[in-house]
């Protein structure tokens, strides 16, 4: 989609097209290669489906064989005195608990060579009064490096987790969520990088009986940004509300992937992205991909992302896949749409008196604010404000994106 | 006194095959203290007279005019058009998902008096409108239209009326869609914005039911982009009885 037409699509079914070049299981079209071993997964060359969308040249060699031993970056961690923060070892037996195995080479690479893990542990019944932050900061995007996290919400228990990232950095990295039995779990990732970083980010999620993970991305800085979050289910009952908010400059590549993989009956999933552009050379990529097996009875599902271009020379892709294999199911849909903001909200608000200007600004606002009311975490929504008003300042003196009816 | 007069008007929209003729020529002049009903079958171009007046970007007036008080209408932004004093009340009210009721009263206030009021009485005038429109409190923190069933978008257009309290109201279908309570609170809604005095109401409605909670001094039956036949109330018990049928061969 390009930036000069707004485009609209709304279906409940949509036919995948997306050959992935995996072996076929005889199963979806969502297939693709997944193992520990990096010499299973060959170095993508940019025409691969999954790669696509990415410029590789400003990967730094992370997808390729670029050493991921650098250690300059700092951790910090305010935790709520209930979580347990700790530095263990690869060999500890939390890694690899949500089942997950990687799924392209980056993810691979940081597996093998991620020598520490980052576990915060949410012990059962805890219910925690304020977030816990774990801070990141990059110091040098010369030397790459590869990271671990395994957040676990044991049973019953209730939670908030925010893993911020700044500074600089060339970064792949794998977060794995667990979620036991009626856990309650909210998980952002804050993306907002320097300039020069490039962060490649696995996050797997693994849904328990009954349990209910809101999962949160957030990316502003950054030269190049990929998250690709894959959830499924460990057991029926479980509920997945998975949000995304993105704000691409001139220049920035903010790439945003998910799978949502309906393995069990009676569950839920609930997508949300919502991204906006402005200035020349900035590009989104949205990719939903969700799979209804047939044992996923009863399940509901529904995605939708919007991409609000506010200048030209922006370019915004969005790609909903929705594959069924059982028709025993409550709902599945998806939306997309992408372009300039809603000449009828703009003619809503105008109809009461109010400027053009200001109504613009109104709309464009209530665009972010809308999301970031659902991520439903006070501590950092007046700062996600404040980046949203700092991007939007940014953007002032650039040319608008040209009408469209 | 004012005046709201519209005059030969012709409006048209684009389609795939070309522009297309809606408005063929419309007359109609409200005074304040009147109350209008613009009665129709659907397509008659009822809806297309109210966006048209508001200045909807979809509607291109071809010839005609509109004058407020001798001021010319069609010259005038959309947002001009509502701060000299036009409201409309939509048949379908946008949702505008993040914007929340509270803030955007406050700021179409500030807009159409040209500054910002007093919050103390501003906060008691919301509250009391709210009271008598059944609204809930907690309605203020909610997004605009979003999610918002259609009566509660309904009482909401009306809500707007009263606060921003224009000189003249046109009202597009706001019946419709409403339960007998719902139209009950609604109407006493427009009947309290038109006791004010010096307000016009342009009332427009596929309907009679409204009729009977909103007495007008005047009722037009629009047929095929313009008006058919003019009356008092006693027109609209006609059409009670009779449809559109003599105006436009079957009923509609």
């Amino acid at each position: 989609m390009t930036t000069d037409t707004a485009q609209q699509a709304q279906h409940g079914l949509t036919e995948h097209s997306h050959g992935a070049g995996a072996p076929d299981h005889g199963g979806s079209a969502f297939d693709t290669v997944a193992s520990f071993d990096v010499a299973d997964h060959v170095v993508p060359r940019g025409r691969e489906e999954e790669w696509r969308f990415t410029p590789m040249a400003r990967l730094r060699g992370l997808h390729d064989d670029a050493p991921l031993d650098g250690h300059d970056y700092e951790v910090s961690v305010d935790a709520d005195p209930k979580v347990v923060v700790e530095t263990v070892e690869a060999t500890d037996p939390r890694r690899g608990s949500s089942g997950y195995v990687p799924n392209d080479r980056v993810s691979a690479r940081a597996w093998a060579e991620a020598d520490k893990v980052l576990a915060i542990t949410i012990p059962a019944d805890v219910v925690t009064t304020k977030p816990t932050i774990v801070r990141l900061r990059g110091l040098s995007a010369e030397k790459a490096a590869a990271g671990h996290v395994v957040i676990t919400a044991e049973r019953f228990s209730q939670s908030v987790v925010v893993l911020e990232h700044e500074g600089s950095a060339a970064f792949a990295d794998n977060v794995e969520i667990v979620t036991h039995d009626g856990a309650r779990l909210t998980l952002v990732s804050l993306q907002d990088w320097a300039d020069d970083a490039v962060h490649l980010s696995h996050h797997h999620v693994s849904v328990g009986r009954d349990a209910v993970i809101k999962h949160v991305v957030v990316s502003f800085g950054g030269d190049l940004v990929r998250t690709s979050v894959t959830l499924d289910y460990a057991a029926p009952g479980g509920d997945a509300e998975l949000l995304g908010l993105y704000f691409a400059d001139s220049g920035q590549h903010l790439e945003k992937r998910l799978f949502v993989d309906h393995n069990q009956p009676n569950c839920r999933s609930n997508v949300l992205y919502k991204g906006a552009l402005q200035g020349a050379k900035a590009h989104t990529v949205w990719i939903g991909n969700v799979l209804i097996r047939p044992a996923a009875e009863g399940i509901s599902t529904y995605e939708l992302n919007r991409n609000l271009v506010l200048t030209d020379g922006a370019r915004a892709d969005s790609v909903p896949n929705l594959e069924i294999e059982t028709g025993e199911i409550e709902g599945a849909g998806h939306a997309s749409a992408t372009g300039r903001f809603d000449d009828e909200q703009l003619f809503y608000l105008m109809a009461r008196g109010i400027p053009a200007d200001e109504a613009r600004r109104l709309v464009v606002h209530g665009f972010f604010t809308e999301l970031i009311n659902k991520i439903g975490v006070p501590e950092i929504a007046e700062r996600l404000i404040a980046t949203v008003e700092r991007e939007l300042a940014l953007g002032e003196g650039l040319p608008a994106a040209a009408t469209t009816h | 006194m004012s005046t709201l007069e519209i005059r030969d008007l012709h409006v048209s929209v684009e389609t795939e095959s070309g522009p297309k003729e809606i408005l063929r020529g419309v007359d109609l002049t409200v005074n304040s203290g009147q109350t209008h009903a613009i009665m129709g079958p659907n397509g008659s171009g009822k809806s297309t007279l109210a966006y048209s007046l508001a200045g909807h970007p979809k509607y291109t007036v071809t010839s005609g005019e509109v004058l407020l008080d001798g001021e010319d209408v069609l010259a005038m932004t959309v947002d001009e058009r509502a701060r000299a004093g036009l409201f409309l009340a939509m048949q379908y009210p946008v949702e505008v998902p993040g914007v929340s009721v509270s803030n955007f009263l406050r700021t179409a206030k500030t807009a159409v008096d040209g500054e910002a009021p007093k919050l103390r009485t501003w906060v008691k005038d919301v509250k009391q409108a709210m009271d008598q429109l059944a609204i809930a409190d907690d309605f203020a923190e909610r997004d605009l239209n979003t999610g918002f069933s259609g009566g509660e978008k309904k009482r909401h257009e009306i809500l707007q009326l009263e606060l921003l309290n224009p000189k003249f109201a046109v009202l597009d279908e706001t019946d419709s869609g409403l339960d007998i309570d719902a139209l009950r609170v609604v109407s006493d809604g427009v009947n309290r914005f038109a006791a004010n005095g010096d307000k016009g109401v342009l009332l427009i409605t596929h309907y009679t039911r409204i009729l009977r909670y909103i007495k007008p001094d005047f009722v037009h039956v629009f047929v095929g982009g313009r008006v058919a036949e003019e009356g008092g109330s006693e027109l609209a018990e006609k059409l009670e009885e009779k449809g559109y049928v003599d105006y436009v061969g079957t009923p509609a």
